[in-house]
């Protein structure tokens, strides 16, 4: 950037879909000042703006938006509080400097290469879908063959058609909410088939993406061959046993020239690594914070970058944490308060996912930081029905709450209060897990907790 | 028809024929390159290793052998004329238990006949200080400081674009049908065009034998011999600094597992005959067989990170060497069949050969002004600050990212668009600039570049094809019913 | 007499409803947990309706569409009448997110409305 000012920030948002957006609010809003948004789209909003579809801010806003309209209540407010960001700009590197702050280095059209100085960095640059080659489904390489999202790109932002007869792989919200458009805009959508025996796509997408427009859900199936040598001319589906393996005798051929792939999300945490933030294996984001700071100091995540959602509300409220943080970061550091930070489980209170829990966001809690409550955000690993959901301070269950169902697609949270770990003695572990019936009561044995 | 009338036709603009293309062009002759495909470097030259072999496989004696080492010692200045990356990595060929020792000897005595240089065999705790990666069941390797590792796409690429910067005319989309033998020199029917020349140079990969069996009474016989490939994360190629062969079998040289030119790790080839000369699917038995082989040369094997899996077909002829020469009885027609591994390394070598053959039988005066140097598409993921300051000021369209992944730029995609033998496809763009090779495997890009392609081309993005034919990417607009 | 499953999909509970209808049009909801899934078995039943999502062509434009909802939900029966009639439109820019692109579509009185603003 130009001028010195410019070069300066207090805060450096990458990313400008809902997570940076978010975080940008309410750093500003925490009194930060120079906060800038690099988008490397041309426009903010991120994935929202292909999102067409209904459903957004129920949580937030108490109205069902459509993804756009979703980015525009928060790209409004930025350009109200006329918070600076620079569009189709990516960032090539993230370096730390021996003062702690952090050097950016980012490009785009009008200004080259450019270097900016910040104090904190929001990640905020989302997620990407798994391609093809991870699921290494045989066959010919021919066109045809799609990840939901850039089908949803090609229908819902350019208008194009990728395909007119239709398989989906994978029954996540992308692939329902892609079978619905394509339908609606006059593809004929055959099946979608799921590897899991259960959807990992929300109710109401199944009934209304799906059942709405006859298309069948083939649950414990997946695609084993891709036909075609151009373009697809059709799939073989095979029903899968109990390990995910297709079951020989169980195939079913079905014609069509399009193949879309819904098959998970992952973290795009290259910048991250990088810089050396520790990426948490399970979720493939990093390891946070009560404060959603990574293992280094200064730099936050938050949304999909952190772990996959399935609700934008639960992105804009969870950076917006992210965004008030990173502010009471810079706040410190002006007053030269030596701000140790980080995720490191060795400064605090180590959070542990138990049994049926894949993960916590965050992984470590650090008292001296932590607000009245604080909210623990997880998912498990199973579906699960009258369970309980229990939070053992270090041996000793504090908690337990009757559950009817959880399942892994649902993002489940909870809130822990400070007054009470405050008052546990030599509280070092938090575990959360999920127990039935058979081991209620049986608190005393806490083995299996520590082989998990 | 119009009669097109040249001194040299090459049929195929893989490697070899690309190779021959340019070696040719260094003297006075009209040349033009016949490919069926919509771009240069779609066959066997597309899909395969990468590897520059160090030449202790191929017998003694043999076409192979001498091609082999000669295109390895060719290999560092021709990347550096060329621009194409290439890399000395070494390898090593990998023995597990004792009874593997004597055939590494074995090989290691046919190398140095075959004159490959600086070979060593290790024990097993020089092999895994020298590639830390390795299986601790390794028990002794032979290794060849000599290997080395290329971009496939990139030299095949830069060898048919320097040919075409020398005047060699490529017809792409142009499927010989048809040869036949006349007084002024040989008909070819390709495409809906007429050629002929008086000397007629077949490098049709797997096609080969169909090719020369238009012109000879001495048929010859191709088996495509198919291998199957996963290719992983960048994250994983930093994990392998050599290239890792187990002992070879029967059928090849065995599952290898690599870093490739751009940091990925690759993992294949198994060997598979198939009757189909256009069979390049994917099975799961032999992706299954591919990591499940090659898991056993490392210690840890990332498995997990797999972001793609091709397959690639060998053009194997029976005799086993390379079949290259004019045909017993057709005088001016050139074999170049039968280019199996180590064809790659060998293109050099064999377009000097081949170029060799033609000047004794059809002289030509050298050219004047030949241009032996090209410039490849800059690399704005490999350059540094300074350079990637200097592409953005000579075109801001090096500062917008088009593929996230690869870091691949508009600038990089214009580039590749307009220069000769410019790409007019996804995978055209893809082999040249390796937009929608990385981890997202063109999720991101891929709308972006059938933009650019469209606006560049002066079509409409539905005419846009992953690689030519019916192959178009788009099917229609939206809510249009058939 | 008319009975009909559904599984409710306000919550991830997804209790299995049966809805009943007798011969006076009477409807009731039996397995709903909460009165949230009374409601929903009740006009899955009686007068199901959904918002629809969808793009327009913009004048002009090759490259680019406009996205754009039903203001309400309408009948479900009628998603597919909707989305043709939007097929035959095109739009002339500048939208901004709200403005009406149809004043009512497929006789069901509810507007279809730009989601998005286009200069």
């Amino acid at each position: 950037m130009g001028n010195a000012e410019e070069r300066r920030q207090d805060i450096l948002i990458i990313g400008g879909g809902p997570a940076g957006l978010a975080a940008a609010l309410s750093a500003r809003e925490a009194g930060a000042e120079r906060v800038l948004i690099l988008e490397r789209d041309r426009e903010l909003g991120g994935i929202l703006n292909q999102c067409i579809h209904n459903g957004f801010g129920l949580h937030t806003f108490r109205e069902e938006l459509t993804g756009p309209e979703y980015a525009a209540r928060f790209t409004e407010r930025v350009l109200r509080e006329n918070i600076p960001f620079l569009t189709d700009t990516i960032v090539v590197g993230v370096e730390r400097m021996e003062n702690g702050r952090k050097l950016v280095t980012a490009m785009n059209r009008e200004r080259g290469m450019f270097e900016i100085e910040a104090e904190a960095v929001i990640l905020a640059m989302g997620c990407r879908e798994r391609p093809r080659g991870a699921l290494n489904i045989p066959g010919f390489r021919p066109v045809g063959i799609y990840s939901a999202g850039t089908a949803q790109r090609y229908v819902n932002i350019q208008g194009r058609m990728p395909g007119r007869e239709v398989v989906v792989l994978g029954s996540g919200d992308i692939g329902l909410i892609m079978a619905r458009r394509m339908t609606l805009e006059g593809a004929k959508v055959k099946a979608v088939a799921e590897l899991m025996p259960y959807s990992g796509g929300l109710r109401r997408n199944i009934v209304q993406c799906l059942e709405d427009f006859g298309i069948p859900l083939k649950l414990s199936h997946t695609v084993v061959h891709i036909s075609g040598r151009e373009r697809v001319s059709g799939v073989t589906l095979a029903r899968v046993d109990e390990n995910r393996r297709p079951i020989a005798g169980t195939e079913e051929y079905i014609s069509c020239d399009t193949l879309l792939l819904s098959c998970g999300l992952v973290p795009e945490n290259e910048l991250s690594r990088s810089l050396g933030v520790t990426i948490n294996p399970v979720t493939s984001g990093p390891f946070v914070n009560e404060s959603l700071e990574t293992n280094i100091p200064g730099v936050f995540a938050c949304g999909n970058v952190l772990h996959v959602h399935d609700l934008v509300d639960y992105v804009s409220e969870e950076a917006a944490a992210a965004g008030k943080h990173a502010a009471a970061y810079v706040r410190a550091r002006e007053r030269k308060e030596n701000a140790v930070g980080g995720a490191d489980a060795s400064a605090g209170i180590r959070l542990r996912a138990g049994r049926g829990i894949r993960y916590t966001v965050p992984c470590a809690l650090r008292l001296s930081h932590l607000e009245e409550s604080q909210l623990i955000r997880f998912r498990v690993d199973d579906v699960y029905r009258e369970v309980s959901l229990c939070v053992y301070f270090n041996d000793t269950r504090v908690e337990s709450r009757k559950k009817r169902v959880m399942a892994p697609g649902e993002m489940e949270q909870i809130r822990l209060k400070k007054e009470q770990m405050e008052s546990f003695h030599d509280l070092h572990t938090i575990t959360l897990c999920i127990e039935t019936e058979k081991d209620g009561g049986k608190e005393a044995d806490a083995s299996w907790m520590k082989e998990n | 028809m119009d009669l097109q009338e040249y001194d040299v036709l090459i049929i195929g603009a893989g490697v070899s024929g690309s190779a021959i293309a340019r070696e040719l062009a260094r003297r006075e002759r009209r040349i033009a390159v016949l490919e069926r495909e919509s771009d240069v470097c779609e066959g066997t030259s597309k899909a395969n290793s990468g590897i520059v072999h160090a030449g202790y496989d191929a017998q003694p004696g043999s076409l192979k052998a001498r091609l082999n080492v000669q295109g390895n010692r060719m290999m560092k200045a021709l990347s550096e004329e060329l621009d194409f990356p290439f890399r000395q990595n070494g390898s090593l060929v990998v023995g597990f238990g004792e009874e593997s020792l004597e055939k590494l000897r074995e090989l290691y005595e046919r190398g140095r006949k075959n004159g490959v240089e600086r070979l060593r065999i290790l024990d097993s705790d020089e092999a895994r200080r020298l590639e830390p990666a390795l299986s601790r069941d390794v028990y002794a390797a032979l290794y060849a400081p000599a290997g080395g590792i290329v971009c496939p796409f990139g030299m095949n690429i830069a060898m048919a674009e320097n040919a075409a910067e020398n005047g060699v005319v490529f017809y792409l989309h142009t499927e010989v049908k048809n040869i036949t033998r006349t007084e002024e020199g040989y008909l070819v029917t390709a495409g809906d065009r007429l050629f002929r020349a008086p000397v007629v140079v077949n490098a049709a990969g797997v096609y080969a034998d169909v090719i020369h069996n238009m012109v000879s009474e001495r048929k010859l016989k191709i088996m495509p011999r198919r291998g199957e490939y996963c290719l992983m994360d960048k994250e994983a190629g930093a994990m392998l600094k050599h290239t890792v062969f187990q002992l070879p079998t029967e059928k090849g040289k065995g599952i290898l597992v690599t870093p490739t030119v751009h940091g990925n790790l690759l993992a294949g080839p198994n060997a598979e005959d198939i009757a189909d000369k256009e069979g390049t699917e994917t099975t799961s038995a032999g992706i299954s067989q591919v990591l499940g082989t090659a898991a056993k040369s490392m210690e840890e094997f990332p498995r997990s990170q797999v972001i793609t899996s091709f397959a690639g077909l060998r053009a194997v002829e029976e005799s086993g060497d390379f079949v290259i020469g004019e045909a017993e009885d057709a005088p001016g027609f050139f074999d170049v069949a039968g280019i199996a591994s180590p064809g790659l390394t060998s293109a050099p070598a064999i377009g000097v050969y081949v170029a060799g053959l033609i000047q004794e039988r059809f002289p030509a005066p050298e050219k004047e002004h030949f241009k032996a140097v090209r410039k490849g598409i800059p690399n704005m993921a490999q350059a540094g600050g300074e350079e990637r300051r200097r592409l953005i000021a000579s075109d801001p369209a090096y500062a917008n990212v088009v593929c996230r992944c690869e870091l691949v730029t508009e600038g990089e995609i214009l580039s590749a668009i307009h220069r000769p033998l410019g790409a007019t496809t996804l995978d055209g763009i893809k082999r040249r600039t390796r937009a929608g090779m990385g981890r997202c495997q063109a999720g991101f890009c891929s709308p972006k570049v059938v933009e650019i392609l469209a606006r560049e081309l002066h079509t409409d993005m539905g005419d846009i094809t992953k690689s030519g034919g019916k192959s178009v990417v788009l099917t229609g607009c939206n809510k249009e019913r058939d | 007499m008319d009975e009909r499953e559904l599984i409710c999909i306000n919550c991830p509970l997804g209790c299995v409803l049966t809805v009943n209808t007798d011969k006076e049009g009477t409807v009731s909801v039996s397995g709903n947990t909460c009165p949230r899934g009374e409601a929903y078995g009740r006009t899955e039943v009686t007068d199901p309706r959904r918002t629809v999502t969808s793009t327009v062509r913009i004048q002009g434009e090759r490259e680019r569409v406009l996205p754009v909802k039903t203001a309400a939900a309408i009948p479900k029966g009628k998603i597919m009448e909707c989305v043709e009639e939007l097929g035959t439109i095109a739009v002339k820019l500048p939208v901004t997110a709200g403005d009406v692109i149809v004043k009512d579509i497929v006789g069901t009185g509810i507007p279809v409305i730009a989601t998005k603003s286009f200069e």
